[in-house]
């Protein structure tokens, strides 16, 4: 994963000088084959952006606000695999980072926080804008260090990357006290990375459990495959495909996994859980092994922890052996990446027919509980998403969405048939994402349709990074669902709280469009069903990035749902009559 | 992979020394509603690294999973949990007891027969060193209290594997 770019005179400073530690950092970001940087200066910053101006390798995007910097390097991150840089100041350029980091901390995204910092001599004694950021982001980084000593940069950025983008990513954060990133560098300090702890290298797995896992596989008679996140960043997708195919086994998605596997393929069920389709959470209590692949079974995914997969024999392989039994107590444990460990069963298992009984059931199943939204009465937000995808059909496109209904309408109806194609923030559910997050991704695939697909909750969190798709003459479509309200947790109301309205109408939403139209951006506001296909096809004719706004029904549910804590079988596939609190806890 | 059970677990976490680790592993624990009745951190036999004995209770199976956390950790190198039988368990204590005029000797008696020391005397207190097993020394301290037990330190329980095997 790591390019290492030829050594150039820039690398090693002018000859006879050392460089400073800021430059040190930049060459070594550089060298790690970082280019692209995104982030906000600031004081305890100006070391760092210095170092900047004589770096022409890194791309540098000012962003408006340093939760957008995070989240456009997730993006770039997730559409491209590839770390990108985030560099803010100290104090609150640095805690403005602590949401994104942890979005990129629970979908496992590899990224590389430099935070500027007060000068040493000053630390812990209450400096202009200076924090804690160490201590402060500690819950939410793989790692972090505090440079106290320039010599040490060319170590702490090697390894901050390495450990960045090895075994489970996840993000890093290097807090440089602004007299570190002035001072210099001896020319002998070394670069070698010196972590005796940390080996994060897998394999398939033990021959042992390999052969363990072959057994069960041909023994069982309804096989389920649950790909997650780790079957995307192992780069497993074709090794799934194998496997499914050898099997004739059915395979199911997490949110995070969705792309890995074909979704218009016979054998895709879609994406299983809380908002799942109904028949792969039915064929989740059906089947009777599950071989789940780098997903961790999260609350949303499992529904109860007692109940999954009750009647499965459960083979749970993941690179991160502390998922193991974390909610769900597998048969079988398998540390492995998997990519691997599928391509190891691959000659162990034995082919199957087409066409047996549990494929005949799976096809029964999809028939029998599709996917599907009213037709008429108002623009539907599921039309709006089955219209985008005729419009792009054929494309190379990339869907970033927000969070919240819009995201699982996006999850549920939005086929996706490439890893990295479909970017969203799962565990952290972080609001404000989609725009920030496609502008990064669009960054990592300049000829990419990237559309962010965006609340108007969510969109108006981060909507000043508009200005920066602009100034970047980014392309990046913003599909805004707006139903004046914040959806998901007026549905969760509906269904848990006894239709109680709290504080999720949002009044006071400006005209999207204008607002666009005002960055420079083209916008447009939809309010008629007749209206939405020409207004999409002109923003995505439109030479930069566009803003459609479409008034889409406000009272719309996402389902099938499966109550919060309930088991996986007792899913809703509409509201009931009573809904009341009994559904559990949120 | 007992799902059942609960008690107090040792813990021995040979870590690398640098900046952060002891934070870390803290909110390892801590994020798990773990409440670490004691915590040792000394220099190892190589400089570069740290040993760490961490005693703390709770459910086999939530212990077993931070374990797995704390060993995902950067920095940890190792972490096990040693049962008591094939591992040497000690701890050091200060006590500080009201001991005057003829008190003293029934002092002195007890100090002698958990073969400790004293290593301060004043008019009115005495201040003993004790070492060795975690009961050992509840018991010495439960003796103690009656005289007036003026100050207790403990270090916490620090161990070592016996024989070939690795701590």
């Amino acid at each position: 994963m790591t390019k290492v770019t030829s050594k150039t005179a820039s690398d090693a400073g002018e000859k006879g000088k050392n460089r400073t530690g800021a430059e040190a950092l930049v060459q070594e970001l550089v060298r790690c084959g970082v280019d692209h940087a995104f982030g906000v200066p600031g004081g305890a910053a100006i070391p760092i952006f210095d170092a900047l101006c004589a770096e022409k390798r890194i791309k540098f995007v000012l962003t408006r606000h340093e939760q957008g910097a995070t989240h456009m390097a997730d993006g770039f991150a997730r559409a491209s695999g590839r770390p990108a840089a985030v560099l803010v100041t100290s104090g609150p350029g640095a805690t403005n980072t602590v949401t994104g980091i942890m979005t990129a901390m629970m979908d496992s995204v590899p990224m590389l926080v430099v935070t500027g910092q007060s000068e040493t001599a000053m630390l812990g004694k209450d400096a202009f804008q200076e924090a804690d950021v160490f201590n402060i982001t500690m819950p939410v980084v793989k790692h972090s260090y505090l440079v106290k000593r320039a010599e040490d940069i060319p170590r702490v950025v090697r390894e901050a990357h390495y450990i960045a983008v090895s075994g489970r990513p996840g993000p890093v954060l290097i807090d440089v006290p602004v007299d570190v990133g002035r001072a210099e560098v001896p020319g002998d300090a070394g670069a070698g990375v010196d972590l005796p702890g940390y080996h994060p290298e897998a394999g398939g797995g033990t021959p042992v459990e390999l052969e363990q896992i072959a057994a069960a596989l041909d023994k069982a008679e309804r096989p389920l495959l649950l790909a997650g996140h780790g079957t995307v960043i192992a780069g497993a997708g074709a090794a799934l495909a194998a496997l499914s195919e050898k099997l004739r086994a059915p395979v199911a998605t997490t949110l995070l996994g969705k792309g890995v596997f074909p979704e218009d393929h016979a054998l895709s069920v879609g994406m299983v859980g809380m908002h799942g389709t109904a028949y792969a959470n039915r064929l989740v209590t059906e089947c009777d092994l599950l071989l789940v692949l780098g997903a961790r079974m999260d609350d949303r995914i499992l529904g109860s922890p007692a109940s999954f997969g009750a009647g499965a024999f459960i083979v749970h392989v993941d690179v991160d052996e502390a998922e193991f039994g974390k909610l769900v107590r597998p048969d079988v444990a398998c540390r492995g990446d998997a990519r691997r460990t599928l391509e190891a069963l691959l000659p162990l298992v034995r082919r199957r027919t087409a066409g047996g009984a549990w494929e005949r059931r799976v096809a029964e199943a999809k028939r029998k509980w599709p996917l599907r939204y009213a037709a008429r009465g108002g623009i539907r937000p599921q039309r709006v998403i089955a219209e985008l995808q005729a419009l792009v059909e054929g494309r190379k496109v990339i869907l970033a969405t927000d969070v919240g209904q819009h995201q699982m309408w996006a999850a549920q109806f939005w086929r996706c048939g490439n890893p990295r194609r479909f970017v969203t923030s799962g565990g952290a559910g972080t609001m404000g994402f989609g725009l920030p997050a496609a502008i990064g991704a669009q960054l990592a695939h300049p000829d990419a349709l990237v559309v962010a697909l965006v609340g108007d909750g969510g969109f108006q969190m981060t909507m000043c990074e508009l200005a920066t798709a602009c100034v970047q003459r980014l392309p990046v479509k913003v599909l805004v669902m707006n139903n004046h309200m914040l959806g998901m947790v007026r549905q969760l109301q509906d269904l848990l709280a006894g239709a109680r309205h709290s504080g999720v109408e949002l009044e006071g939403n400006p005209d999207f469009a204008r607002v666009a139209k005002a960055y420079g951006a083209f916008g447009e506001h939809v309010t008629r069903s007749n209206d939405l296909r020409s207004a999409l096809r002109r923003a995505l004719a439109w030479d930069g990035p566009a803003v459609v706004d479409v008034e889409t029904v406000a009272g719309e549910d996402v389902f099938p749902m499966v109550p919060p804590g309930r088991p996986l079988e007792e899913m809703l596939l509409e509201m009931p009559e009573t809904a009341d609190g009994k559904g559990g806890e949120a | 992979m007992s799902a059942t059970g609960s008690g107090t677990h040792i813990l021995s976490l040979y870590v690398a020394n640098r900046p952060g680790t002891l934070a870390r592993i803290a909110q390892t624990f801590s994020r798990r509603g773990f409440n670490i009745e004691s915590l040792v951190v000394s220099p190892a036999a190589d400089g570069k690294f740290s040993r760490m004995t961490i005693s703390a209770s709770g459910e086999d199976a939530v212990v077993e999973q931070v374990m797995r956390q704390c060993a995902k950790l950067v920095d940890v190198v190792s972490c096990h949990e040693h049962d008591p039988e094939g591992a040497v368990g000690v701890e050091l204590a200060l006590m500080k007891v009201a001991a005057s005029g003829e008190k003293r000797t029934e002092v002195l008696q007890i100090t002698d027969h958990f073969h400790a020391k004293t290593v301060d005397w004043t008019e009115r207190t005495v201040m003993i060193e004790a070492t060795g097993s975690t009961a050992k020394l509840d018991a010495m301290v439960a003796l103690l209290r009656p005289f007036g037990l003026k100050e207790l330190v403990r270090t916490g329980k620090v161990l070592m594997a016996r024989g070939e095997q690795a701590t």
